[in-house]
């Protein structure tokens, strides 16, 4: 029921809908963790600077306390909890626990939807501020240590995971480009 | 019943062998539930409200307009507050910081003072009620200006003795061939740990139950017992998971105004800081000016080393920064003095963080020493070398290990130091400098009384349980291969439990001395129920438990200099146009007793370095004299080092088990961080000429010291 303070809205969260009434304050990070009890995604700031609550938005990351649930209706929207098949780890989950890419967890669920993010936007080709070349005749950037330092610049983690984190993208990233070229071929 | 199987003749050897965290697949899925995640029936949200003056006195909270706002369910502030007990000494051997017993009084000692909790349904409305509430105060001068010739400043102990004094100083100083005297300084800096604190009250059944995000469960319970006149049996805190602590997370405001509020309401109540509310709420690291002065022969041996260090504190705690501690241990000279003072200011309280005196101290010593090779033509190691000490250079005791010179010389080997050349200013690849820098470290290795609980199960399993708190060490991790070590069973049949004060009394995760101090008291638990369990035998459905106790071992320990070591090497690149400083690469070989799990030890070395990076380059929190508080108290104004920023970091060790310690550990937490500013400080002298006894070293410092131009 819509009021002059809240709004019905239907979200779709790692493939499942959920249409609930929320205070027109709310973020999409609040109603994650106080309504959904969603609670991977984390809070670190609260105003955009840490990267802690990173999700999906249409494939797409966001920062999920920057935005507003009332401006997440019909979204698709994909969270930590989403990423993992059954007992199957995401490849950047794997990578991030088997190489130690965190010590308290708390950076992790951001890091690792931004991580996903990364791989995906580097193999469509998009540049970064790190890449050389970004005319589009000169294909898409190696994927290297300054690539991905680069464009997960936005995930801090305090407790200084950088060297095991940047490790760990790097080996996703290669079993997915593996993965890939498998299918194809 | 079931056979009890422990493996008596086929030692297992976990410890030593790299061991994903027991914990990680929740955190990479983000089961793992942290302090504000725990679901409650009928919770209600509390918002602090802080001062917005420096000094003065609140005259009053206009509570009515708030109270009749949606959801409002109450304004805590010192008119109508529960009184606390605050005249107590507490576990570390502290009095409390008066900064989390909240409402008290209308005193406002600092810029973001907590005046008033407002309660409501939704953390939304307690928040807007929050921002409405109008408070007024009492306005008075403040004083939050800290500089080194501050009149106020007086000698203080703290942990340690302000004050250790032997020789003629002024004598020797004359003497030397070589004199360094200089003047140090390092920024206000702060935690920034991901986490912010957190923590749930509630009552239940006449007891107090605090879910809670800290260091230590039993210390809490101890603080909060003693603050609210309860028995501490009568306390539970739990704490399973925690973002990060760095030594902010103690007993602070958020708890005990959530055990005000629960008490008051007879409900649930959740309160959690704002990033910006951590800033003044959750201590940080003071700013310290040092003076150094260093005496030499002319083959670089000490005569006089002197090192006084200024910090600032607030006026309702003090704390003492202990930066000149470092030569007690480091260094010795024929004249040696060492002094700790402190200044009360109108600021919010500093705490521990990071290597505590270590972490700004080691900068000033690390980089003086590096002048002092520059003057006397020796190499920065080989000087540090020349001084290595036989014993304590104040206390006289033996070190029970001092393995400095195995960790420079492997270092070297690994860095490829031979091939430096010396001089400064000289190398250049575009419009980049290069230069390269080392720098001793070194941190205490302690234990502290804990208790330990070990069952056999009937499944052929073991629990264990101990309140420790693994704030991302690993210590969970570790405990359990330590814990598999002692009971000769494979890893996977251990499962460890921790952050429960129920558990017993424990060391908190602190002081480097966590895992030390729990290994400590699983080892023992484990050991005799390992001896208990009769191959071959039955364990009833209640499993056989087996507790311990090492305070009676800790106190027989013999007196020695206890402590860990490090060499740390930088190499960086410094922009002649823009200023910016990049650290290219970094190593760091350590002597810090056994390592447990090579692992999750080589990441917290590297975070400690990492640290280090960030104190050196970025880190600064700015304090406006105006206002009092500080400018940009966020994550964006306050930077802390991003993956941007962190090249490849290296840490490795050397053999150095602790021969008195059950296992061999001595403590990895903090000894990481400390050298690590000066390495790369040193190594922007080799790049520039220029040196920067003034963090961090800003972009516009470098340009401003000018250096070798095209």
């Amino acid at each position: 029921m819509a009021t002059s303070t809240s709004s019905t809205v239907t979200l779709n969260i790692n493939g499942e809908k959920h249409t609930l009434s929320v205070d027109h304050r709310t973020t999409l990070l609040d109603a994650l963790r106080e309504r959904l009890d969603l609670t991977g995604t984390k809070k670190g700031c609260d105003q955009g600077q840490c990267g802690a609550c990173t999700v999906l938005v249409d494939g797409r990351r966001t920062v999920s306390c920057l935005q507003l649930a009332v401006a997440s209706d019909a979204r698709e929207i994909t969270t930590v909890e989403g990423l993992a098949e059954g007992d199957r780890l995401h490849p950047v989950q794997q990578a991030f626990l088997d190489l130690d890419g965190f010590q308290c967890g708390y950076c992790t669920p951001g890091q690792i939807c931004s991580a996903v993010a990364v791989i995906e936007e580097h193999a469509a080709g998009w540049p970064s501020a790190a890449t050389g070349d970004v005319r589009p005749e000169a294909g898409p950037p190696a994927l290297t240590p300054e690539e991905i330092r680069e464009r997960m610049s936005g995930n801090l983690c305090r407790c200084g995971a950088y060297v095991q984190i940047v490790q760990a993208v790097a080996r996703a990233a290669a079993e997915t480009r593996t993965e890939t070229e498998e299918a194809a071929a | 019943m079931t056979t009890a199987t422990t493996g008596a003749a086929a030692p297992t050897r976990a410890v030593g062998t790299a061991h994903t965290r027991v914990e990680g697949r929740d955190k990479v899925t983000g089961a793992a539930r942290y302090a504000g995640e725990i679901p409650f029936a009928d919770l209600a949200h509390g918002w602090l409200v802080l001062s917005t003056v420096a000094r003065g006195r609140v005259l009053s909270v206009e509570t009515g307009p708030v109270l009749d706002m949606p959801g409002v369910l109450t304004v805590l502030h010192h008119g109508n507050a529960p009184r606390l007990h605050t005249d107590y000494v507490g576990m570390l051997g502290v009095p409390p910081d008066l900064t989390a017993a909240v409402f008290q009084n209308d005193r406002v000692p600092h810029a973001g003072w907590p005046v008033a909790l407002v309660v409501a349904d939704t953390s939304e409305q307690a928040r807007e009620a929050a921002e409405a509430l109008v408070v007024t105060y009492e306005r008075e001068p403040h004083d939050v200006a800290f500089s080194a010739g501050h009149p106020d400043a007086y000698p203080a102990d703290g942990h340690m003795p302000a004050l250790t004094e032997k020789g003629d100083l002024e004598a020797e100083l004359a003497a030397s061939a070589h004199v360094v005297d200089e003047e140090y300084t390092t920024p206000e800096e702060h935690h920034g740990m991901m986490e912010p604190h957190a923590a749930t009250a509630r009552w239940d059944g006449g007891r107090l139950e605090v879910v809670d995000s800290n260091q230590g469960t039993t210390w809490v319970v101890d603080e909060l017992a003693r603050m609210f006149s309860l028995d501490a049996s009568a306390v539970r805190v739990r704490s399973e998971h925690v973002g990060g602590g760095f030594g902010s997370k103690g007993v602070r405001a958020h708890q005990v105004s959530a055990v005000m509020a629960a008490t008051v309401l007879q409900r649930p109540v959740r309160v959690v800081l704002t990033r910006r509310q951590m800033f003044s709420l959750t201590g940080y690291r003071s700013p310290t000016t040092q003076r150094i002065r260093l005496g030499a022969d002319p083959d670089g041996r000490l005569r006089a080393l002197d090192h006084r260090s200024l910090n600032q504190t607030s006026t309702v705690w003090e704390f003492v920064e202990p930066s000149a501690g470092v030569a007690r241990i480091m260094y010795d000279a024929d004249a040696h003095r060492t002094e700790n003072r402190v200044v009360r200011l109108d600021v919010p309280s500093p705490t521990w963080m990071r290597a505590p005196g270590e972490a700004p101290g080691s900068f000033a010593v690390e980089a003086a020493l590096d002048e002092l090779a520059e003057k006397c033509g020796i190499d920065p190691m080989e000087l540090r070398l020349r001084n290595e000490p036989d014993g304590g250079p104040v206390s006289g005791l033996p070190f029970s290990s001092r393995n400095l010179a195995a960790c420079f010389r492997e270092g070297a080997r690994r860095f490829g130091w031979a091939d430096r050349d010396p001089r400064p200013g000289v190398r250049r690849e575009g419009r980049w400098l290069l230069g390269t820098g080392t720098a001793a470290a070194s941190f205490p290795a302690g234990a502290m009384p804990s208790t330990a609980a070990v069952t056999a199960e009937p499944d052929g399993t073991f629990t264990v349980r101990i309140s420790a708190a693994d704030i991302g060490t690993g210590a969970r991790t570790a405990l359990t291969l330590v814990a598999a070590d002692a009971l000769r069973v494979p890893v996977e049949r251990v499962r460890t439990r921790i952050g429960d004060s129920d558990f017993g009394p424990a060391m908190i995760a602190g002081g480097s001395m966590g895992t030390r101090s729990w290994a400590w008291a699983v080892t023992a638990a484990a050991g005799e129920l390992r001896e208990r369990l009769v191959p071959g035998g039955t364990v009833p459905p209640e499993g056989i438990t087996v507790r311990s106790d090492t305070t009676a071992a800790l106190a027989a320990l013999a007196q020695k200099e206890r402590h860990s070591f490090g060499a740390q090497f930088a190499e960086v690149a410094v922009d002649v146009t823009t200023g910016e400083v990049r650290v290219r690469r970094m190593l760091g070989i350590f002597a810090a007793g056994r390592i447990v799990n090579p692992l999750t030890a080589r990441n917290q070395l590297v975070g400690g370095m990492t640290w280090g990076i960030s104190m050196a380059l970025h880190e600064e929190a700015v304090r406006d004299r105006a206002s009092g508080g500080l400018y940009g108290a966020d994550l964006a104004g306050y930077h802390v080092a991003s993956h941007a920023d962190v090249p490849a970091i290296e840490a490795d060790w050397v053999d150095d088990p602790d021969p008195d310690d059950p296992v061999g550990i001595k403590g990895i937490g903090e000894v990481g961080i400390v050298g690590a500013a000066a390495a790369v400080a040193n190594a922007v002298w080799h790049a520039t000429g220029v040196r920067h006894r003034n963090l961090p070293i800003r972009p516009d410092r470098v340009l401003e010291a000018g250096g070798p131009r095209v």
